[in-house]
């Protein structure tokens, strides 16, 4: 039971695979298009931890690009979340619904 | 003991994710992704990044999740009806799921296993100054640049919530 007991990269690797996939099973299954974004921000933090657990686990134990990497993502993400429900709202504005299924006038 | 923490932490976090998916009411689903995004900043506190985990809980469980729950009350958006099962999405999903798993095996198989043991407590505690100190050298032009994209996305809010432009 080695790897139960001693955390190595691949563990956290494998949880942040997990979660993005968790993400996008919730994109693909939902309809309600808010849930659909909070989604989304379950993939970007999944590839955030990655990047934590990479710079963690780097051979050069002292330098945080990684983690200054994580935090243009969480600065860019806030800015992404703003702007994605800015949109949603104007869009519930124009059609009184937030399911996807009835938002299908692009569709071909 | 940090694996036992290790343990617990990504075992919330992966359940409390689940329940995002799984909750039909979106009122749920924000509270169970406020959970999942203190989860992930215990796990960034065991991987010893002390500042991200401050800031992953001021941000997002604090400042975005606080924007979801706005929304979601002011559009008053109403608990997902049952539908009959989309069998091709779910088919779907798990054929993405098994060609998402062959590339992380590929990868997994790729690191050099065994020597990227975690030993708690060799990172420095004062990474808020660190991570400032490269902020505004290093990476001084993202930084501010960064700015600018929060300037714009203010502008753009401000502009796509007037009624009449």
């Amino acid at each position: 039971m080695n790897w139960l007991t001693e955390i190595t990269l691949n563990h956290y690797l494998a949880l942040s695979g997990i979660l993005f996939m968790i993400g996008m099973a919730g994109v693909m299954i939902r309809r309600s298009i808010l849930v659909i974004y909070m989604c989304l921000e379950l993939m970007l933090n999944a590839a955030n931890l990655a990047l934590v657990a990479f710079n963690r686990f780097s051979p050069a134990a002292r330098d945080y690009d990684g983690q200054i990497m994580v935090f243009f993502i969480i600065t860019v993400a806030a800015a992404e979340v703003a702007v994605g429900l800015a949109l949603i709202v104007s869009l519930y504005r124009l059609r009184q619904t937030t399911n996807v299924n009835d938002l299908n006038s692009l569709k071909f | 003991m940090e694996a036992l923490f290790f343990w617990i932490f990504a075992i919330g976090m992966v359940g409390s994710a689940l329940a995002v998916i799984f909750n039909r009411n979106p009122v749920a689903c924000a509270l169970c992704l406020v959970g999942t995004f203190v989860f992930l900043a215990a796990l960034f506190i065991t991987l010893e990044a002390f500042f991200l985990a401050a800031v992953q809980i001021i941000v997002y469980a604090g400042a975005v999740m606080v924007l979801f729950l706005f929304i979601i009350m002011l559009l008053d958006i109403k608990a997902e009806k049952k539908k009959p099962i989309p069998y091709g999405k779910i088919g779907l999903v798990i054929i993405l799921s098994l060609i998402f798993g062959f590339f992380f095996n590929i990868v997994l198989n790729g690191l050099p296993n065994g020597q990227s043991i975690l030993h708690w407590g060799t990172a420095s505690t004062q990474d808020a100054k660190e991570i400032g100190m490269i902020l505004f050298s290093k990476y001084i032009l993202p930084f501010v640049v960064t700015g600018v994209l929060l300037l714009v996305a203010t502008l753009g809010v401000v502009l796509l919530s007037k009624r009449e432009v």
